[in-house]
């Protein structure tokens, strides 16, 4: 008996990009060059985050012409954004058969209540969170991969390392609890019970926890994974370089060699100027787009 | 004798799945990113995950010629999915077969399927093909184990076994048994 997009199909993406890296691109050209230095999948997106925050205005999903157009390029995964509780814009790109759905805070939200019912779609969903209720909830609502959101767009990894810290530390804390105390706990961070019921018990999350928002070099990419994540999504932080070619092959070869220090110095030799970035620290309140998300 | 040692390339994938498997299993367990850590292994599996990452990754760490002098010493491999891809002539040439990349389409066509496997005894094995390969070519040295709608999904060359699909993922060990059948036989002759 042959079933297509079990639960176990779906999360089963997300097994094999694990290890890699993820880079946002917005033209067929800037994903041949991210295939070429090694990224597991790519991003098709029309405006990478700095561009976004620079320009203002509503972000949408992309022209359906320009996802195509990378998805005739290269033979990696092509993944591709909606809006936070855009459920048509999520079955346009189902029906352009991308290969994940982003439900990202990075576009402008088209629902400040609801996010998208991702069980009915044979296409698998990766959302962001910036904590363990919030990873729950969008694995409730159907999610096949979670990362953490950091603040993308703006190449300093604070925000990050926050929500990395956040989701691993609630998960161990979760782990320290019994049967008794399991129920008031989900219900503090807003959880359904039977998914941290199983977080508790694997000390992990049910899917595949990448991260994002901020990486800018070699060095932040091998933090990340030594604080958990399984994997990493780079934004603006490759085609907003010095020197995209060198700099995707320079983090690829981080994610893979994060234990050794001698690899990523090695790696981080010669890249030019990171992206220009932003101190999230000094964003206004409406600027943070890690808020976004309910 | 002492449990084998098996190697899992990491370079990319899901080599920790694998992992624990072969745990599962009772061997011992080595993630392999460069040649060194091929030294003394026993058996070597090469996971899922992107075929384009993994070959970009084993031309960077010189990881090619070391890996077909492995299989030419005789130690078992065992390839999944993309790894069945790493295995074939146009990538380490390792077995006399042609992959067809995304065969059966983009995830969208992703599926689970019972595959009734030559050498695994008793109920089929629960097959999970992510933008699976299928074996396009083969040569007359290469022995067909599973096919799916008339194409060769699984396959054996001497001591290396290439299957287009993920086991690793669920709890079924069968297909790691056969690895491990295979690096038992070639401790004996050793």
């Amino acid at each position: 008996m042959r079933d297509e997009a079990t639960f176990t199909v779906k999360s089963g993406l997300a097994e094999m990009l694990k290890g890699g890296v993820i880079m946002d691109v917005v033209t067929p050209e800037q994903a041949k060059i991210a295939e070429d230095a090694g990224a597991c999948a790519v991003m098709a997106l029309e405006r990478v985050p700095a561009d976004i925050r620079r320009d203002g205005g509503v972000a949408r999903m992309s022209d359906p012409e320009m996802i195509s157009g990378i998805q005739e390029t290269v033979t990696i995964p092509v993944m591709a954004k909606a809006r936070i509780g855009h459920f048509v814009e999520a079955q346009v790109l189902e029906a352009l058969e991308v290969d994940y759905i982003d439900e990202s805070e990075v576009l402008t939200p088209a629902d400040e209540r609801n996010h998208i019912d991702k069980w009915p779609f044979k296409v698998p969903f990766v959302c962001g969170a910036t904590n363990l209720g919030e990873a729950l909830r969008r694995i409730g609502e159907g999610a096949a991969m979670i990362r953490s959101k950091g603040e993308a767009g703006t190449g300093d990894i604070v925000e990050a390392v926050r929500h990395m810290r956040q989701i691993t530390g609630e998960i161990k804390r979760l782990g320290t609890l019994n049967e008794a105390e399991l129920p008031s706990a989900v219900k503090e961070i807003a959880a359904p019970l039977d998914l941290a019921r199983s977080v508790a018990a694997e000390g992990k999350l049910p899917v595949v926890l990448f991260c994002a928002g901020g990486i800018a070099t070699p060095a932040d990419a091998a933090l990340m994974m030594a604080l958990g994540a399984e994997g990493v999504f780079v934004g603006s932080g490759i085609f907003k370089s010095d020197d995209p070619p060198a700099r995707a092959k320079a983090i690829v070869e981080a994610t893979t060699h994060w234990r050794d220090p001698e690899r990523v110095a090695a790696a981080s030799r010669g890249l030019g100027s990171a992206m220009v970035s932003l101190e999230s620290s000094k964003l206004a309140g409406e600027q943070l787009l890690a808020q976004r998300g309910w | 004798m002492t449990e084998p040692l098996i190697g899992v390339l990491a370079l990319q994938g899901d080599f920790e799945a694998h992992g624990r498997v072969l745990r599962r299993l009772g061997t011992h367990v080595r993630e392999v990113r460069t040649p060194e850590d091929l030294d003394g292994l026993d058996g070597l599996v090469i996971p899922g995950g992107e075929s384009t990452t993994m070959t970009l990754g084993v031309l960077r760490e010189g990881l090619g010629e070391p890996i077909r002098e492995l299989t030419a010493a005789g130690v078992p491999v065992l390839g999944s999915c993309a790894g069945l891809i790493m295995l074939d002539r146009e990538h380490l040439a390792v077995m006399d077969i042609l992959a067809r990349r995304n065969a059966f389409g983009r995830q969208v066509r992703s599926f689970e399927a019972d595959v009734a496997m030559e050498g695994i005894d008793g109920a089929p094995v629960r097959g999970v093909f992510i933008r699976a390969p299928l074996i396009a070519e083969h040569g007359a040295g290469v022995e067909v184990l599973a096919e799916i709608d008339g194409h060769p999904v699984a396959a054996r060359q001497g001591a290396t076994i290439a299957v287009a699909f993920h086991t690793e993922l669920g709890t079924d060990d069968r297909v790691h048994g056969l690895l491990l059948d295979e690096v038992r036989a070639a401790r004996a002759r050793r």
